[in-house]
């Protein structure tokens, strides 16, 4: 029956994923620290694992990489070797090289990876040569183990009296035995027998004499009894040779000595149940959950049916008398509905620690190939985050703390001629703020450069060359695409994530990133996040018979409008005077076009109420005419069904089932910019004219 | 009526492998992740068959089996310790504790139906 | 050679009115009918595409199918209907003017496409049939949806030609 090698796949992949993670940890820690003996164990048995569950699966390269790494990791636990670093470095490689192995068996690659140097260099450093994976340890048999000719064979068999408390059934063996071959007769032992009254059943007094025609040889015939060799007197002599035209092949039940490969699928090809016809094997990602969270979540179920049915009841023969039932119902409806929600959006969170476990050993060597010395402290690690939030937060996260290595951590000389410790430090610490989780980069090295980033921006065009800028709009020109005022583009921090797209990244996370620098100090890049990508906390405001929800954190404040607020610019665009500053005005109305019918005004009425919202330091202020209300409210995608929006970042639907939809107001405030598109068109397709 | 056997072993693909195995050779199998969770499982249930892991945190398969056989009901339960050791002291040591025969990893779905074809009638 | 278990091989579809046309879809992608409500608009999408509306949590798009048929000035009356059709996973609904019936339709009664029927309808028109003296035409509705089902935002501009392409059209400055 064929085994489900994909799911099996699947999960020897996530276990592996934790073994390496325990590895790559553990070396690190061995490294730098003291043999601590649990340690050691912990890592010898990832390892270990690794072995037995890679060789399984018939993963040949992981097994015989891994079956090295464990050696070596013996020879530590044992105390014969000693973790140094040259031995830790050849063992941290050979982690790195799992980890890609694992990921080539994760998406069904070739990894390409060749593992032969790799075990060659650690058996270099474990002091002595090891074992092929899979070779037989086992003793050698000193009989003949070809298949002999038929003959008559006689065994001897007899248990020791304690034979039964080792679990084995004398009569399996004789079964075993009889089925190896023909005419069998068996003589029993008796003489060890006591009379009734003094036999203990817990105790084995037989033995038997086995006379049996075969051909299957000594070793095989001895094979039979290889669990129980110590436990029992066991004689096997052959007797007269008995004509047979053709040897039997004696075929084992089983052969536990497993000196062939085990499984009979080719490493890597048939262990994963064949290709899905797109080309790529999709491995179900999965989360771990406590089981008390979920005990307490099918609770909560539990409650919620009966106050449902309750409610159900209440409405069914519903009279303004029992209004109060139905209120208390509903409340109770809503306490329970609550808990729900905050308890499944619980199950799906995971600690920041997941993203920046491997930081230290990231910046250790970055750090080594830069010849600077920087350590990477993590504070809050336990600091809990949706999943996917903390899928998509890996890569910018990695991105800003190379970054810090790369440009803002200086060398050892640099660092000691400004006063400080030669040792650079970057922070990274994760807390739950106000509903939202902040986390914040810091480094103790030279700051931005202000002025340097600004002449950039000139010579780019993003900034006109007179244009001064308030400190804030200067930092954020960092994440302007393309901008990068290093000279050379080093390989380790400006290949292919750039500081543009971690702030999309952010933003795509409905995130802000701000930067807080001092020069010759240090730099800070400050992350804030909603806790969960699926619910926004957010402002309802109509506009017309429309209403739209404005992200609470984009929103700087909201005012009434006078008409003498208003400036007309450049003949098109409106403006709006607030405390001096000039805001572009957005008419929300005009920019969706949203009744292309309607008679638009030319300025707005004596009063209006008008949203400002910020997005990247730039402030824009949305006509509105009502605001409604803030409410936390369930974002629905768009694209599920449909496709993205410009302008919107989702739906939502409101408590009278109208869908309302939510601003994207990065992309509105982006479009305002001097030098953007004007506002959106509803495009009629009869009015699109195609150029003959 | 379907005979049981306990699994335990810390790597979960191995226990999937076994459970797999053996549950469409028409067996019933319950889990443990180490010696003490499986000392508890035995506690609650008369099984078949044991098969356990050596090198387990918590509590390691030799003490597992020792303790084992201490409890009534599995005095005379076979034992089938899976290990990746070949040397023969790992053998001697599980035998010496108690445990009945062993299967070295990486086997087969059919090898381990083997051994077990050997210990169960 | 098509069997004759193929040639009898009924269908079934629902029958519906755009204007004074009928036509039939695939009733396994009809997942229900409601009366139409005003949907939500949403900006920067073609004018036949009415909005998003609420379906039990979810949010489908509302295509007109009058509008995307050229008809000038379409009404909504109590008879108007959404029809809501399941199609490659995509849940839309499909404004129309009125639903007939479900029919058995078998494909031995199908004929090709008329020349009649207009550039708009082309790509989704795979036949048509008579019935008691009616003329209907089979709409393959994963057509009429196609270019929307793609989820690319800003895609290029209409192609020269193909005044009709239904490609999202980008935000041009005014």
């Amino acid at each position: 029956m064929a085994l489900d090698l994909k799911r099996l796949l699947g999960t020897f992949l996530e276990e592996a994923a934790e073994h390496v993670a325990t590895l790559e940890d553990g070396l690190l820690r061995l490294e730098s620290g003291p043999v601590d003996q649990d340690l050691v164990d912990s890592v010898f048995r990832a390892a270990h694992s690794l072995k037995g569950g890679s060789a399984t699966l018939g993963l040949g390269s992981i097994a015989s990489l891994t079956h090295a790494l464990e050696t070596v990791l013996d020879g530590i636990r044992r105390g014969d070797l000693a973790s140094t670093t040259q031995r830790v470095e050849v063992l941290l490689r050979a982690t790195d090289a799992l980890r890609s192995l694992l990921g080539a068996a994760a998406s069904d690659d070739d990894p390409g990876l060749d593992v032969a140097p790799l075990v060659a260099a650690l058996e270099g450093v474990s002091g002595k040569e090891s074992p092929p994976a899979g070779a037989v340890g086992a003793v050698e048999e000193p009989e003949d183990a070809t298949p002999a000719a038929e003959r008559e064979v006689e065994v001897v068999f007899v248990p020791q009296p304690e034979f039964f408390l080792k679990g084995m059934d004398p009569l399996l063996l004789l079964r075993d035995l009889a089925a190896a071959g023909q005419q069998v007769q068996v003589t029993a032992h008796l003489d060890e027998l006591p009379a009734l009254d003094r036999l203990d059943p817990e105790q084995c007094y037989l033995g038997w004499t086995v006379r049996l025609t075969t051909a299957v040889s000594m070793s095989g015939l001895r094979d039979l009894f290889m669990f129980v060799e110590d436990d029992c007197r066991l004689e096997i002599r052959e007797l007269a040779a008995v004509e047979a035209t053709t040897p039997a092949a004696f075929e084992d039940a089983a052969d536990p000595q497993a000196s062939r490969p085990a499984v009979s699928e080719p490493a890597n090809g048939g262990a994963r149940g064949g290709k899905n016809p797109a080309g790529t094997v999709p491995v179900a990602t999965s989360i771990r959950v406590a089981t008390d969270k979920l005990d307490r979540l099918v609770d909560l179920v539990g409650e919620l049916v009966i106050v449902q049915s309750m409610l159900n009841q209440t409405v069914s023969d519903f009279s303004m008398d029992r209004l109060v039932q139905l209120q208390e119902a509903v409340a109770e409806m809503e306490r329970n509905t609550r808990e729900l929600q905050e308890r499944v959006m619980s199950i799906r969170t995971l600690p920041v620690s997941t993203v920046c476990s491997r930081f230290p050993r990231m910046v250790r060597d970055l750090g080594a190939a830069l010849n600077k010395s920087v350590a990477f402290q993590v504070a809050g690690g336990d600091t809990e985050l949706d999943k996917s939030v903390i899928e998509r937060l890996g890569d910018p996260l990695v991105h800003l703390v190379r970054n810090a290595v790369d440009h803002g951590i200086e060398d050892r000389a640099g660092r000691l001629a400004a006063g400080k410790p030669e040792q650079g430090t970057i922070r990274l610490s994760a807390a739950h703020r106000g509903g939202k989780v902040v986390i914040e980069i810091r480094d103790d090295g030279k700051g931005l450069d202000k002025d340097r980033i600004l002449a950039k921006a000139r010579v780019l065009g993003i900034v006109d060359h007179e244009q001064e800028l308030p400190d804030e709009q200067i930092w954020s020109l960092i994440f302007h695409p393309g901008f990068s005022t290093v000279e050379r583009v080093s390989d380790l921090s400006g290949r292919g994530v750039g500081m543009d797209v971690v702030k999309q990244t952010i933003d795509a996370l409905n995130g802000t990133v701000a930067i807080e620098t001092e020069r010759g100090r240090g730099t800070c890049f400050r992350i804030t996040l909603p806790l969960t990508l699926a619910i926004l906390d957010g402002l309802c405001v109509r506009v017309r018979e429309q209403i739209y929800v404005i992200p609470l954190i984009a929103i700087v404040e909201s005012l009434r409008l006078r008409a003498t607020d208003v400036r007309v610019m450049a003949g098109r665009k409106e403006v709006m005077a607030v405390r001096g500053q000039a805001l572009p005005l957005l008419r929300l109305d005009r920019r969706f076009q949203v009744h292309a019918g309607a008679r638009l005004e030319e300025a707005p009425s004596p009063w209006a109420l008008v949203v400002i919202v910020e997005s990247e330091g730039t402030r824009v202020a949305l006509l509105v005419d009502d605001i409604l209300g803030q409410s936390q409210v369930v974002i629905k995608s768009l694209e599920a069904n449909f496709r993205r929006v410009e302008g919107l970042m989702g739906a939502t639907i409101l408590g009278d089932g109208r869908v309302a939809l939510i601003l994207d107001v990065h992309a509105l405030a982006r479009r305002d910019q001097p030098g953007a598109g004007g506002p959106a068109k509803r495009m009629e397709s009869d009015e699109r004219q195609v150029s003959a | 009526m379907s005979r049981t056997i306990l699994i335990v072993d810390d790597s979960p693909t191995m226990r999937d492998l076994v459970r797999h195995t053996l549950t469409d050779a028409g067996f019933a199998v319950i889990e443990g992740a180490n010696g003490q969770e499986g000392l508890k499982k035995l506690e609650g249930q008369k099984v078949d068959l044991i098969i356990s892991d050596v090198n387990m945190p918590v509590m390691d398969g030799i003490t597992f089996v020792q303790r084992l056989r201490g409890l009534p009901s599995c005095k005379f339960t076979p034992v089938l310790m899976l290990t990746t050791e070949n040397q023969a002291s790992k053998k001697d040591e599980a035998k010496k504790a108690g445990a009945t025969g062993w299967v070295v990893k990486p086997f087969s779905p059919e090898q381990l139906r083997g051994v077990i074809g050997k210990v169960l009638p | 050679m098509a069997t004759s278990a193929q040639a009898n091989h009924n269908r079934q579809y629902l029958t519906f009115m755009v204007g004074n046309e009928e036509y039939a879809m695939d009733i396994l992608k009809v997942q229900e009918i409601k009366a139409f409500t005003p949907p939500t608009a949403v900006p920067n999408t073609p004018s036949y595409i009415k909005g998003v509306m609420n379906l039990r949590g979810t949010v489908i798009p509302i295509l007109d199918l009058r509008l995307k048929f050229k008809q000038v000035d379409p009404q909504y009356t109590k008879f108007t209907v959404i029809v809501v059709a399941n199609l490659r996973n995509k849940v839309i609904g499909l404004v129309v003017d009125a639903v007939s019936d479900v029919l058995e339709i078998r494909d031995q009664d199908v004929e090709p496409p008329p020349d009649l029927v207009s550039d708009a309808q082309t790509a989704f028109i795979t036949g048509m049939t008579a019935i008691s003296d009616r003329l209907v035409m089979l709409m393959d509705v994963d057509q009429v949806i196609n270019p929307e089902a793609l989820p690319m935002v800003g895609a290029g501009s209409p192609a020269e030609g193909e005044p009709d392409e239904e490609v999202e059209p980008e935000c041009l400055d005014a």
